[in-house]
């Protein structure tokens, strides 16, 4: 069969399991809308909480990034999955017992005051929109790739797909969905990599197989790796970086704004006691490293696999010839894999010496230059998107056409589950937090049901329109999304929750001036609102300041946030009793309930 | 109501201590071990690589696990010491 439509099958199928699972799970109130009544099993939720982090960044780009990087990279690894320790243990127990609906509720509560959850609630839109643009923006290429529809078309069916089950279920249709998408993306994502384990070192489980020996050469995988590597003038991948304070920053980063980003805090007021919130995190964490631990696996073994293809003979002998990978049909007759990308333009070739074979090396080496030289090379000939590393396994490893037909849909249902958890996140903000706490506080319960399925709609549209059209800043998304909730949001939640002493005016002020202090060093190296050119200093390691990377500040920005709310709290009047005696009932899990709106 | 709170108060207690001591492990295998103290442990192989490598890699993630569970099993056996948890 056509593999068309072996992926149109897939895919189909995948959507066709979440509108059902949408039917079933209508929602009733605003309740089932914003923490689906309450009654998530932890397990379950777990597992939602998977699918609602892995994004498309993390399903399709994360591997590409660690295999470019190699050790490098592994603050993605630790950083991604090292703030679930944090929300499990500082926030989400607490939250759950506060019992309301929305992140922002909790800092307007808790600091008595409207300006604070203001300023929340702008955090919380802004981070969670950039965020949205990258997975709608992702779907779209899922789509335009594997089901060769035009990519603003494929967007508009996964928007409508999403639109019936997060319009109609809320979080109760999302949850449900989300815990289908992570079966079907967690499936996508290990067959391949099992299959690429066994074939290069015998062992079937991935994670194993990244630290065991390499059944061709006799030698460990890795050093294997380092060595073919360094032969064409790259650097050892498992090499130690020089500038260890970013590292441990950008790091300390990804993990605060990890805890700190709304979308995933919301997930732990679904289940029904302060209990499950705490199990919550930690099933969460394993169904994540389900995929985090393949995630090095694929990574190391895919750079592997693309070196040998290019030089089949060793490093010492001659590259593959181009008319090779132009001709070569397996037995199937399907053709080469990197011709196969080659025709996508994700993979390139340039015959720059001109003699029809594919030299692959690092040419901005110095070092290697001489070597190079000798040896008739004229600059690095090939270079591939590091984003085919995932999509392409299939076809490295040389599997049937369903299996690529599940990455297309695993690809899909990634980046579909995100944007809804993200999209909810949104539009309860605005129904919520807006609409029903300031606009009007006198809206029915079933008055406030429809303003929130009418945000979530106009939420949808935005974002694909912005989807479809990205702005200059969404590749920025790291830094934004993850700068402010480290700066902005998770050290107001922790502070509510662990200190009475700090007031309305501490905290808000701590909030601004975080905030304030990331985005200017952000804009600084990046550009004024990411308007390209309008940067003051050039955004290389030399400008940096200590060599803190824009991507590493949201860290510094929390400290700031932190000493600015402990300052300003001390110099102004305690909280009052009332709210030193909330802080104090957050503390004890006995009497949480189900989430409530007063 | 006084004994209820001084209880309250070293139940509190009792959950900061387990939270800083798992935060310790936490920096320890992240920052520690896979970061600033990878040259210490460089003389330690693991299949190919150095035991910093694997923490960096897989270690930390697998460690981040197990404090979660045992943060979760601990504090329900405090609830319920203390008379705090839900039934």
């Amino acid at each position: 069969m056509d593999q068309f439509y072996i992926n149109l099958i897939f895919v189909g199928a995948s959507f066709l399991i979440y509108i059902g699972i949408a039917v079933w799970a209508k929602a009733g109130s605003t309740s089932d809308f914003y923490v689906a009544g309450g009654g998530v099993h932890p397990i379950t939720n777990g597992a939602a909480i998977g699918a609602d982090w892995m994004s498309a960044a993390s399903f399709i780009s994360m591997a590409g990034l660690i295999a470019a990087g190699g050790y490098s990279n592994s603050t993605f690894l630790m950083g991604w999955t090292g703030g679930y320790v944090l929300l499990a243990m500082l926030l989400a127990p607490y939250l759950r017992k506060f019992g309301k609906f929305t992140v922002p509720q909790f800092i307007g509560d808790r600091y008595y005051s409207e300006n604070a959850r203001l300023v929340a609630v702008i955090c919380l839109i802004v981070a969670s929109v950039t965020y949205v643009i990258g997975q709608m923006a992702g779907a779209g290429v899922a789509f335009s790739r594997f089901l060769e529809v035009d990519s603003t078309m494929g967007l508009i069916i996964a928007a409508v797909v999403v639109f019936v089950y997060a319009v109609l279920g809320g979080m109760k249709g999302i949850t449900y969905t989300q815990v289908a998408q992570y079966c079907v993306l967690i499936v996508a994502y290990t067959i391949p990599a099992v299959f690429i384990s066994l074939h290069l070192t015998g062992n079937p489980i991935p994670g194993l197989g990244m630290f065991s020996t390499h059944t061709e050469s006799g030698v460990p995988l890795l050093a294997k790796l380092n060595q073919v590597i360094t032969d064409l003038g790259f650097n050892e991948y498992t090499a130690d970086v020089d500038n260890k304070l970013n590292m441990v920053l950008f790091t300390l980063s990804l993990m605060i704004g990890t805890a700190g980003l709304p979308h995933v805090i919301i997930r732990f007021f679904t289940v029904p006691k302060v209990a499950d919130a705490r199990w919550s995190g930690g099933w969460a964490l394993v169904f994540i490293a389900l995929l985090y631990l393949t995630a090095p696996a694929v990574a190391s073994m895919a750079r592997l696999n693309i070196m040998t293809t290019l030089y089949p003979e060793g490093t010492a002998a001659q590259p593959i010839e181009w008319a090779e990978i132009e001709n070569e049909l397996d037995e199937d007759g399907n053709r080469h894999w990197i011709k196969e990308w080659e025709i996508t333009g994700l993979i390139s070739f340039e015959d720059k010496n001109g003699d029809g074979r594919v030299q692959y090396y690092n040419d901005k080496n110095p070092e290697f230059a001489a070597e190079a030289e000798a040896r008739g090379w004229k600059g690095s000939e090939f270079s591939y998107n590091r984003d085919i590393l995932v999509l392409a396994n299939p076809e490295i490893a040389n599997l049937p056409g369903w299996v690529i037909g599940l990455i297309a849909a695993g690809g899909l249902a990634a980046a579909l589950s995100t944007a809804a958890g993200l999209l909810l996140a949104i539009s309860s903000a605005i129904s919520h937090d807006l609409i029903k706490s300031r606009i009007n506080p006198e809206i029915s319960d079933k008055g406030e049901l429809l303003a929130a399925r009418i945000s979530m709609a106009v939420a949808i549209v935005v974002a694909t329109y912005l989807g479809a059209n990205p702005p200059g800043f969404a590749a920025q998304v790291v830094a934004l999304a993850f700068g402010i909730a480290a700066a902005s949001l998770f050290p107001a939640l922790m502070m509510g929750i662990f200190s009475k002493r700090v007031n309305n005016v501490g905290a808000t002020l701590g909030m601004l001036s975080g905030l304030i202090f990331t985005l200017v060093y952000i804009f600084i190296y990046k550009g004024w609102f990411f308007i390209p050119g309008t940067n003051n200093l050039p955004d290389t390691p030399e400008n940096w300041i200590l060599g803190i990377s824009p991507l590493s500040i949201g860290a510094v920005g929390a400290l700031v946030n932190f000493a600015v709310a402990f300052m300003v709290s001390k110099a102004t009047a305690e909280p009052p009793v009332e709210i030193q005696e909330l802080v104090e009932s957050v503390r004890y899990p006995r009497g949480a309930g189900s989430a409530h709106d007063h | 109501m006084s004994g209820h709170s001084y209880d309250a108060e070293n139940y509190w207690k009792a959950n900061l201590r387990l939270i800083l001591g798992s935060l310790v492990i936490w920096a320890l295998v992240s920052y520690g071990f896979a970061i600033l103290l990878r040259p210490m442990l460089a003389g330690i192989a693991v299949g190919g690589t150095d035991l910093g490598f694997w923490f960096a890699q897989q270690g930390s993630i697998l460690t981040f696990i197990a404090l979660i569970f045992h943060y979760s099993w601990r504090m329900n056996k405090i609830d319920e010491k203390f008379g705090v948890h839900e039934e």
